[in-house]
């Protein structure tokens, strides 16, 4: 089973509620931070980072001596990547999306591929949590192929966390699709009540079930509770504002860790979860379209 | 005619919360919300929306079938994975490059420009104010950010203001990129947490790329102490000015349930007091 957590409104607790889920389950889990501009998991699961690679997309290198200045790549170009002048032909390498059109559409074959960088995925391990994050090299603005990067692993029979990024544009997208479940963490103010109701929608665009966990339940007011119910969504977890919590989490412990008595709340979800996924529980969402 | 933008990094610092208490003691200021993609300002602002607009991003692939040979060839240029095996565009896949439009030997796609928002010039009790939504799933999200930024730049134009203040995205990525060009200066809001350090890191790393002097505020700062000091630690070796601490206060919760800032909800806290004399060192800073 694949589960994203995700929330719409960042510092809700997504990275909270995923780490403390990956310590307290039995089994192997398999645990992916897609939140590649801001990637936190690593700070609380502590990894030991065993392997190291960069991810790179390709981007046109025009060798001048073969163009005829004949233009078509920028006039192809939908992202203002390349300028043909009569004398030579400019490159803007940041503007790239890697589409490939014009090394297809060149037919004096001037158009070599070069390389951008755009992250590194970093792997690692931790009794029984496989690691794997991507971090955006600062400067870069091209997300979602990096995160598709951190995505991309073989099949795995254990339970996979995906931890996403805030939002409800493409990166969260590109985290939250293909998984079984999105796990949507909010706070009960009006900010968190905002975001989470553009964060429902984006989870019903992609047609996956899903649930909520209200962190700080017990700061601001009723209204994240009452609209849950409204639409149907069942409430999974809360967890109360305490000032030891929040006093652990800034020095990167898990609550399971500090507080053992929510280990058997944690490992309760994934049997809940697979209950609403499959349907299985009532008065929830769990036909997938 | 200057421009602060207000960043975080690591999302829930309060760097809303924060703007909307510095738009309530900036003089002769308009706003800009660039945080497109989880837009929360306005429920401190309140604006009247005097104008609103459609954000056209980019373009979207369209097969039409009755044209369509089936022979395969834009399911082989598609770097996206957008189009299925019976030849129709995943719509969130699509990149709009226009490589399948172009190659298309039957010009069977369409290329239609799509809406991908929406943008508004607003009144608030404060000032004017530029905000915008983006929709969901949309890409672009920089470009829409680029544009609200360049329509409050007009409208502080206009109405003569001296400054605009900007609440920026989270993160490090494309929006985040979109709103700091240009900017005369830059806050990062952070927390004494590991993570906010992280990500305040990285936040600071992306300023001098771009060549925007930055200056730090953080935000709930009794949380933990050790990590406040290590924040400002970082900061000093940095050379990035602290403007101030303001300790955690749930009456920021409060006002915004009462859809006020914290400076009209609750002027007597230490927090308001603190943000009064963060918002003088940002000023000074400015020059």
């Amino acid at each position: 089973m694949i589960i994203s957590i995700a929330s719409g409104k960042g510092g809700t607790g997504k990275t909270t509620v995923a780490t403390n889920l990956a310590r307290a389950v039995d089994g192997e889990v398999r645990f992916l931070d897609c939140d590649v501009e801001e990637p936190n998991a690593h700070l609380f699961l502590n990894p030991t980072i065993t392997e190291t690679y960069e991810i790179s997309i390709d981007i046109p290198v025009v060798d001048g001596s073969r163009c005829t200045r004949c233009g078509l790549c920028a006039e192809l170009c939908q992202f203002k990547a390349i300028a043909v002048l009569p004398e030579a032909v400019l490159t803007f390498p940041e503007l790239c999306h890697s589409c490939g059109g014009c090394f297809e559409v060149c037919t004096e074959n001037a158009i070599n591929r070069g390389k951008r960088t755009i992250g590194v995925i970093e792997k690692g391990q931790l009794n029984g949590i496989r690691f794997r994050h991507g971090r955006l090299r600062i400067g870069e603005a091209m997300v979602p192929p990096l995160i598709a990067a951190v995505k991309s692993c073989k099949q795995f029979a254990g339970l996979t966390i995906i931890d996403a990024p805030p939002g409800t544009s493409c990166p969260v997208i590109t985290s939250m699709r293909g998984t079984d479940f999105v796990l949507l963490v909010s706070e009960p103010t009006p900010f968190g009540l905002h975001d989470l109701k553009l964060a429902l929608e984006a989870v019903r665009f992609l047609g996956i079930p899903c649930g909520l966990i209200i962190n700080r339940a017990d700061l601001g007011t009723g209204d994240t509770a009452a609209y849950a119910k409204r639409e149907n969504i069942p409430i999974l977890m809360e967890i109360p504002f305490d000032r030891r919590i929040a006093k652990a989490y800034s020095r990167g412990k898990l609550i399971v860790e500090a507080f053992p008595e929510w280990v058997e709340k944690f490992k309760a979800l994934p049997a809940v979860i697979d209950r609403i996924a499959s349907g299985r529980f009532p008065g929830s969402e769990g036909e997938r379209e | 005619m200057r421009e602060l933008v207000i960043v975080s990094g690591k999302g829930g610092t309060g760097k809303t919360s924060l703007v909307a208490a510095f738009a309530s003691l900036a003089k002769n200021c308009a706003f800009c919300d660039a945080d497109v993609d989880a837009a929360d300002l306005h429920l401190l602002l309140t604006p009247k929306n005097r104008a609103s607009h459609d954000f056209q991003g980019g373009c979207e692939a369209v097969i039409q079938p009755d044209r369509c040979s089936a022979c395969g060839t834009c399911r082989d240029l598609c770097r996206w994975d957008a189009i299925d095996a019976s030849f129709k565009v995943d719509p969130v896949a699509c990149e709009g490059c226009g490589v399948c439009v172009w190659f298309c030997p039957e010009n069977a796609i369409d290329f239609p420009v799509k809406t991908c928002g929406q943008w508004f010039i607003a009144d608030t009790r404060f000032g004017p104010l530029v905000h915008a939504r983006l929709g969901i799933a949309e890409e672009n999200s920089g470009k829409l950010v680029t544009l609200v930024r360049q329509e409050v730049e007009n409208l502080a134009a206009i109405t003569g203001r001296d400054l605009i203040l900007t609440d920026g995205p989270p993160g490090v990525g494309c929006p985040v990129i979109a709103s700091l060009g240009g900017a005369a200066g830059l806050v990062i809001v952070t927390e004494p947490t590991v993570s906010g350090l992280h990500d305040l890191k990285r936040v600071v790393q992306l300023a001098a790329h771009f060549k925007v002097p930055a200056m730090v505020c953080i935000n709930k700062s009794d949380l933990n102490g050790d990590m406040a000091k290590q924040i400002e630690a970082y900061a000093e070796e940095s050379g990035l000015p602290v403007v101030g601490k303001i300790p955690h206060e749930p009456a920021f919760i409060e006002a915004m349930v009462q859809g006020q800032t914290i400076m009209e909800f609750s002027p007597q806290s230490p927090a308001a007091g603190n943000i009064e004399e963060i918002w003088y060192k940002i000023e000074t800073n400015l020059g």
